[in-house]
């Protein structure tokens, strides 16, 4: 294996990375799922799911054979072909998008070939991922198209308008960011974020001292909520009045691959999120001598959870929980172990300050989804058109106003 | 044969069978279709001339903005099947050899180009280079461009409020 790497290392590297991101990715976005249902029933004084293994955290599982085995049927009037691409676009778009997230700075040894945590370190990666998220429009548009049913067609009529409107806030809501650090690369664009100002404040584009990005940040996440179609943007569906919007008459696995485009947009726009606003990567502490601990903190996060597991095991109800629970937890004690090991701890710097970052961004996303209520539809459009819209042209200006001045 | 002359190929195959194959279907949205796929297949075939932030631009404006708008316009119309019809005699007689005349003399002019032509030198920077071109080499006609869009916005505007 290491003398085929040695040959063809972009490819052998390459289709490695894939295959191990996107097996973590479906992973994530099924516990997405299971994450967004626990949170909404603790918002609303419930417990959610519960029956299958311990916490439900086999949920996911369960959903997942459900939507293999049950009957798929295409509506007559349908037109098979279209009907068919939709959810294939929806996801296989959806999922592409990560490839050029960067997870770290580091760099790993897949064969016996050093490579970064990136699966396509591209220099305009930023206009890769809105190349796809503008592509996303026609899984949604198409499918309601295609399903012969008149709420699907209202369904994608009204979410390919909104996509379309929302769209421009959200591309323009990031050009002050890319003024900022002059580049399309995310990798450039969370290295300019480094530093400290005063100390203490990162310099991350939200607290840039230069120009800071605060109503880009805010034009952005109202865009990209509105974007990933969910509440209360959430017209596509609108379940009071539209029984389902776009994917009314999908059933089965091909529902599943919208609910799985879903969760991936919502996973893309919040790795974005951190990426272009807050620092990617980057530690929130300051550097220094007398911050040499802060190297241990992933060990100790990960040892703590895994504490709090195996506390938690003792009190289980059933016994099947107590086991599970208790090995998940030492599970994630021995990692935090290995994660205090010379060479490991430098590496997993990067990949655990962004990914607990974009924890935050998702729970704020499911958090956001269970508060608010739906807007109308004239209301929406009048949000994009005459408060996004002119707020972030406004940042634009600003912002390039402030490169100029100050530098 | 390189593994860029394969990929080539594919994605030149591609943009010709999307081409045709948007001429020859007879539903509106499945010509519109097929004509996000020759534009995806251009895009790649940019990305292979190394020339990323064009191919990504290629995505975003013609796929992702411009299509958007043909397909939602065709949903909302709820456009049917076209109905086929019979070549004119005047196509059949004389467009048709037009088009195959003009195909020769396409490809002799292209064959005989592009035997002379050298690789461009491969540049870092590539936006960085448009950027420059655009707004100060070309900043005029670039500017006078983009009034010229809005015009024509304002025009459709009067012309679609006139009857309310």
């Amino acid at each position: 294996m290491n003398e085929l790497a040695a040959q063809h290392p972009i490819i052998v590297v390459g289709l490695v990375k894939i295959a191990v991101l996107l097996f973590v990715l479906l992973t994530v976005l099924a516990y997405l799922v299971w994450f967004e249902r626990k949170v909404s029933a603790h918002i609303q004084s419930r417990v959610g799911p519960y029956r299958v293994g311990p916490h439900g955290l086999l949920q996911p599982l369960a959903d997942a054979l459900k939507f293999l085995t049950k009957e798929d049927p295409t509506p007559a009037g349908a037109d098979r072909f279209v009907y068919f691409l939709a959810p294939l676009l929806t996801m296989g778009l959806g999922i592409c998008a990560v490839a050029v997230v960067p997870f770290g700075p580091g760099t790993i040894r897949i064969f016996g070939q050093s490579t970064p945590l990136v699966v396509a370190d591209v220099n305009i990666g930023l206009l890769i991922i809105f190349a796809l998220t503008s592509l996303g429009v026609y899984g949604v548009a198409l499918a309601g198209w295609s399903s012969d049913s008149k709420y699907s067609l209202l369904g994608g009529l009204r979410s390919s308008a909104q996509m379309v409107s929302y769209e421009l806030s959200l591309t323009l809501s990031v050009v002050g960011v890319v003024l900022l650090a002059g580049t399309f690369s995310l990798r450039e664009i969370i290295m300019a974020q480094s530093g400290t100002t005063w100390g203490f404040l990162p310099r991350w584009n939200l607290f840039s001292p230069t120009a800071p990005q605060v109503l880009g940040f805010f034009c952005y996440f109202i865009a990209a909520v509105a974007e990933t179609n969910r509440l209360p943007f959430d017209l596509a569906e609108a379940e009071g009045e539209l029984v389902a919007g776009f994917h009314t008459e999908y059933a089965a696995f091909k529902f599943g691959m919208f609910f799985v485009g879903e969760y991936a947009g919502m996973v893309t726009v919040s790795f974005l999120a951190v990426i272009l606003f807050f620092g990617g990567w980057l530690s929130p502490l300051p550097t220094g001598p007398h911050m040499a601990w802060a190297i241990y903190l992933p060990a100790a996060a990960l040892g703590l959870a895994g504490l709090s597991l195996i506390a938690d095991a003792v009190r289980y109800w059933n016994i099947s929980g107590r086991i599970t629970l208790s090995m998940m937890g030492l599970a994630l004690g021995a990692i935090g172990i290995l994660c205090t090991r010379e060479g490991v701890r430098e590496l997993v710097q990067g990949p655990f300050w962004f990914l607990l970052k974009v924890f935050v961004v998702l729970f704020v996303y499911v958090w956001v989804r269970w508060t608010l209520p739906r807007f109308r539809y004239d209301q929406l459009m009048a949000i994009g058109w005459k408060v996004l819209l002119p707020a972030s042209l406004a940042n634009v200006v600003i912002t390039s106003l402030l490169v100029v001045a100050r530098s | 044969m390189t593994a860029e002359l394969v990929v080539f190929f594919a994605l030149a195959a591609l943009a010709v069978a999307g081409a045709v194959s948007l001429i020859l279907q007879r539903h509106p949205i499945h010509s519109a279709l097929s004509l996000i796929v020759v534009m995806a297949a251009l895009a790649g075939l940019y990305l292979l001339l190394e020339a990323e932030f064009v191919a990504a631009i290629q995505i975003i404006v013609y796929a992702g903005a411009i299509m958007v708008l043909f397909v939602f316009v065709i949903m909302l119309l709820n456009a049917g099947v076209e109905e086929r019809t019979q070549l004119s005699s005047m196509a059949r007689y004389a467009g048709v050899p037009l088009t195959g005349v003009l195909l020769v003399v396409l490809t002799f002019h292209v064959a005989r180009a592009s035997a002379a032509m050298t690789a461009a030198p491969l540049t870092e920077g590539m936006t960085h280079k448009v950027a420059l071109l655009l707004f100060q080499d070309f900043a005029f006609p670039f500017e006078l461009t983009s009034i010229l869009i809005l015009v024509a916005l304002l025009g459709a505007t009067v012309l679609a409020k006139r009857d309310s």
